[in-house]
């Protein structure tokens, strides 16, 4: 068994290099095939019949019309009479048609009647809310008695609003059946999976599920279910005996295909006169859906000593919430930061001393933040241009700072990667998995490639299909870690085997040789070579196909990172319009594959991250419990003239890179939310309580806190 | 978000602005209500009714005509992802504000979910398929390869389009016309530091540095 492990930083010809992704090209010239680019002969488009009422029971429905309309191939009644819907724009008859406009008319042809029941859809006030679940209170120290000690102490209440996916490929699929067996081309961020969950949707074996998908618009923790849609598209598609394509139009997409929870709490926190904290007390709720809300891991990566925190869950009529790039965190950090930021304003401290002077609880990452808080600080031109809260001149733009730090774990998933040489020196890897992306297929190839000490071009990979190896869904920062793992162990086997053949002719034992420059030659005397193409010839007739596995021996991956984050924004005090001026984030995460790839993920988180600490949110109507903003004009993502300068460090060389490879896609979306808020209220001298800080809510927390 | 005054000078030959006084020219015409009954009366003469049924429509895609049968109610976009097979234009707000349909109409760039196929005959149509190929990519698809101005992809072509139009018009863009240039286009990944750097960059690197 090979020594599975990293190449030594001077043999690294690609990894941690700045690479273009391979997928690059076939996506500028739009010739990449997305589930919604599907289009495969006789195909139908579907329309749905979907509740106007936040809350309603089913009381008559005709379909008739519907399906005597010319065009109109199949109708299936998904939620019949005497059904209780517990949320706005629910499925209750798909149809599928020869155009989406037919469809469309036919869904206009059904009669529906309901029974309207009283709604629930917003939960700011607590004690309004019709059904609480109390969490049992978490007490850790002895906080009551701490909070005596405490010199100077401070009280928040904040809040974070519900904000969506927004993918810009909307959720859907293609389904056509061949026989017994359903090709399915859906977007998703978990291909391999798709087949068992079909399977027990549809109850037919998941060997006879195939499910595609080659690219895909952006998931960000939304699509990791095969969903009713897709259940009811494979039987569209087996009424209509055709290929039936669903994708759901904006507004469904933003109301019903999932979103991140809002969260608000009440904070006390404690401290001494020099900024070490000595208590802190939390009491948050939120909303989750129909079945309520998660806690949010408060306080957020400082585990003060004596801390205590109690949870209430209110459930709502709203599309239960999904995952939303790292799931809580950054609703947790936003709340945990901003306090602690106007803990630091009551001592009258820089909230960067109040960090660091408590960086002793946050753990294993201590020394990280530390560093990163320095470079950042360097970065953003800290010292020089930090004021304290409010002292920021007499002019109508008020400019501010603010800084906030994260952490996520980004362990590897599980992983196969079946590889074969042919003999002709070509090389292909197959693996169940997706790039939504992140750059998964290159991070894949540049493994194989710097393994075989071959160039990028040379290496060949294949993924985003179920009949490849399982591999597991991309949520949570595992994939990079998965793939390159079960990549690198896959392409030292065959290393190992392929050294076995080649080592007598070079007359050394197989232990001897390195896969370097197109060659396999000997440690020490690269003139003593086979080139690559001579030595896969030895492989024979039959083609090597060895597999490699994640979890598997050897170093490869960890977890566990931290990232900190500041931002400079200008807040214009006559409008409330907020601006980010410029941010910066430092951010580690082990050993990087693509130094480019990674470089974007951290952009667009930041980007990603000024879009809901700014402009994003879903606007519920409390009488209606219709979201009165399902499009794109005004659930408001920033555009490029929105983001400021954006300045990206990348923690890596010894102390990091000896980690292994650990994910990086959620942790730099943790932390604009609360970096910003904490600028703002550096800037104009209050805190704007919610996010995102819409100019309404500066304005009204201007005048509230007297700087009108 | 807020955008001053400068950023709207039209520099880049089609804005969102000029789009809207063109919807409320349009909606004048159809509607009546903002002009008045005077042009209203005005415009009768000159409307033809087409449909509701499939009818004969001509469009030059990519410098190739092609006759098709389609409803007047089908949008530019449904005809050319739909019956054309030309997937390139996205679908994704359907109601011109991403820009991930972004065509090329007679030059300027448009949102081809907002434009029915029959008012688009007799005009001169470019898609992103009219562009560079994988094997030999347009230098600006090469550009956004190079500053990786794309994750998802979702919403690139359009992107890549909406920078056609701006770079044919003025081939050396400052950021701020940039900027304003592609701002009828959104992206959820958070590519636009690739894709400010791409326009402005040549072909050096991005770099761990500013974006």
């Amino acid at each position: 068994m090979p020594e599975y492990k990293w190449p030594e930083a001077n043999d690294r010809d690609l990894i941690g290099k700045r690479i273009s992704r391979l997928d690059g090209p076939v996506k500028v010239t739009g010739s990449a095939k997305y589930s919604y680019d599907i289009n495969r002969p006789g195909m139908l488009f579907t329309r749905v019949v979907r509740n106007p009422n936040a809350h309603a029971k089913i009381t008559k429905l005709d379909v008739s019309a519907a399906k005597a309309m010319p065009g109109v191939k199949a109708v299936r009644v998904i939620q019949d009479v005497g059904t209780e819907l517990q949320w706005a724009l629910d499925e209750i008859v798909a149809i599928a048609a020869t155009s989406e406009d037919i469809a469309e008319d036919a869904v206009r042809a059904v009669k529906v009647e309901y029974e309207v029941l009283p709604h629930f859809v917003t939960a700011e006030q607590l004690d309004k809310a019709p059904n609480v679940k109390p969490a049992q209170e978490q007490v850790t120290g002895n906080p009551d008695a701490t909070l005596q000690t405490a010199e100077v102490t401070s009280d928040g209440y904040y809040g974070c609003l519900t904000v969506a996916h927004c993918c810009m490929e909307a959720h859907g699929q293609v389904c056509e059946w061949e026989g017994d067996t359903l090709h399915a081309w859906c977007s998703t961020q978990g291909v391999s999976g798709l087949p068992a969950q079909f399977a027990d949707g549809l109850k037919v074996p998941a060997s006879s599920v195939h499910a595609i998908c080659e690219y895909m618009g952006g998931g960000f923790g939304s699509k990791f279910n095969v969903d009713r849609w897709g259940i009811e598209c494979a039987q569209l598609a087996k009424e209509a005996k055709a290929p039936v394509k669903w994708m759901l139009p904006r507004e469904a997409e933003l109301t019903v295909a999932g979103d991140r929870p809002s969260f608000w709490a009440q904070i006390k926190m404690g401290a001494k006169k020099d900024g070490t904290v000595v208590y802190w007390q939390s009491k948050s709720w939120g909303t989750g859906g129909p079945g309520g809300s998660g806690s949010p891991p408060l306080p957020y990566v400082f585990q003060f000593p004596d801390r205590k925190h109690q949870h209430f869950s209110i459930p709502t009529n709203m599309a239960a919430s999904r995952a939303w790039r790292a799931p809580n965190h950054p609703q947790a950090c936003f709340l945990t930061m901003t306090a602690i930021e106007d803990l630091a304003a009551a001592l009258k401290m820089d909230p960067v001393e109040v960090f660091l002077k408590n960086l002793q609880f946050t753990g294993a990452r201590a020394k990280t933040y530390a560093d990163e808080l320095k470079i950042g600080a360097d970065l953003i031109e800290w010292k020089k241009k930090w004021h304290p809260r409010g002292e920021s001149g007499t002019g109508p733009v008020k400019r501010g700072l603010g800084v906030s730090l994260h952490t996520w774990g980004g362990m590897g998933h599980q992983s196969n990667c079946d590889l074969t040489i042919f003999p002709d020196g070509s090389v292909e890897a197959k693996l169940g998995s997706q790039d939504l992306g992140t750059g998964t297929r290159t991070v894949i190839g540049i493994v194989l490639a710097e393994t075989f000490g071959l160039p990028l071009n040379a290496v060949k990979v294949t993924i985003g299909d179920s009949r490849y190896p399982a591999s597991g869904a991309s949520g949570g920062s595992t994939t990079v870690g998965g793939v390159s793992a079960s990549t690198r162990r896959a392409a030292q086997n065959a290393l190992e085997q392929l050294f076995a053949k080649v080592a007598p002719d070079l007359g050394v034992p197989p232990d001897q040789l390195e896969a370097e420059q197109g060659t396999i030659r000997v440690k020490g005397n690269p003139s003593k070579n086979m080139p690559w193409k001579q030595a896969a010839a030895r492989v024979g007739m039959t083609p090597l196909t060895v597999k490699g596995a994640n979890p598997g021996p050897g170093k490869l991956i960890d977890q566990g990172v931290g990232g900190i984050q500041m931002a400079e924004v200008s807040v214009d005090t006559e409008t409330g319009i907020v601006k980010v001026e410029k941010m910066v984030a430092v951010q580690d995460c082990g050993l990087i594959i693509d130094l480019k790839t990674a470089e974007s993920q951290v952009y667009g988180a930041m980007i990603m991250g000024i879009s809901y600490a700014i402009t994003e949110e879903k606007i519920i109507d409390p009488v209606t419990g219709r979201m009165l903003n399902g499009n794109m004009e005004f659930y408001k993502i920033p555009g490029i003239g929105d983001i400021g300068e954006l300045v990206v460090h990348m923690m890596t060389g010894p102390g990091y890179d000896e980690r292994g490879v650990i994910g990086l896609g959620e942790p730099p979306v943790v932390s604009p939310g609360a970096v910003i808020s904490n600028a703002v209220a550096n800037a104009i001298g209050v805190r704007v309580p919610y996010m995102p800080v819409t100019p309404d809510r500066v304005l009204a927390a201007l005048e509230k806190g007297g700087k009108a | 978000m807020p955008k001053d005054d400068k950023a709207d000078k039209p520099t880049s030959g089609f804005s969102r602005r000029d789009f809207l006084r063109g919807s409320a020219a349009g909606a004048a015409l159809s509607g009546g209500l903002l002009a008045g009954d005077d042009a209203q009366a005005a415009a009768q003469p000159t409307t033809q009714l087409a449909g509701p049924g499939a009818v004969p429509v001509t469009l030059q895609v990519n410098g190739k005509s092609t006759r098709l049968e389609l409803e007047p109610r089908v949008t530019l976009l449904d005809a050319l992802r739909n019956h054309l097979n030309l997937t390139g234009s996205k679908k994704v707000c359907d109601r011109g504000t991403c820009g991930a349909c972004t065509v090329l109409m007679d030059g300027k760039p448009v949102y081809a979910c907002s434009i029915l196929a029959i008012e688009a005959q007799g005009k001169r149509i470019e898609t992103i398929e009219s562009l560079g190929t994988v094997e030999k990519l347009h230098p600006i698809q090469a550009a956004f390869v190079e500053h990786d101005g794309q994750q998802c992809g979702f919403c690139t072509p359009g992107f890549v389009v909406a920078a056609k139009a701006l770079l044919d018009k003025n081939p050396k863009p400052t950021r701020q016309q940039i900027e304003h240039g592609l701002g009828g286009n959104l992206c959820r990944c958070g590519t636009y530091a690739g894709i400010r750097s791409a326009l402005l960059g040549g072909t050096s690197q991005k770099g761990g540095g500013n974006a």
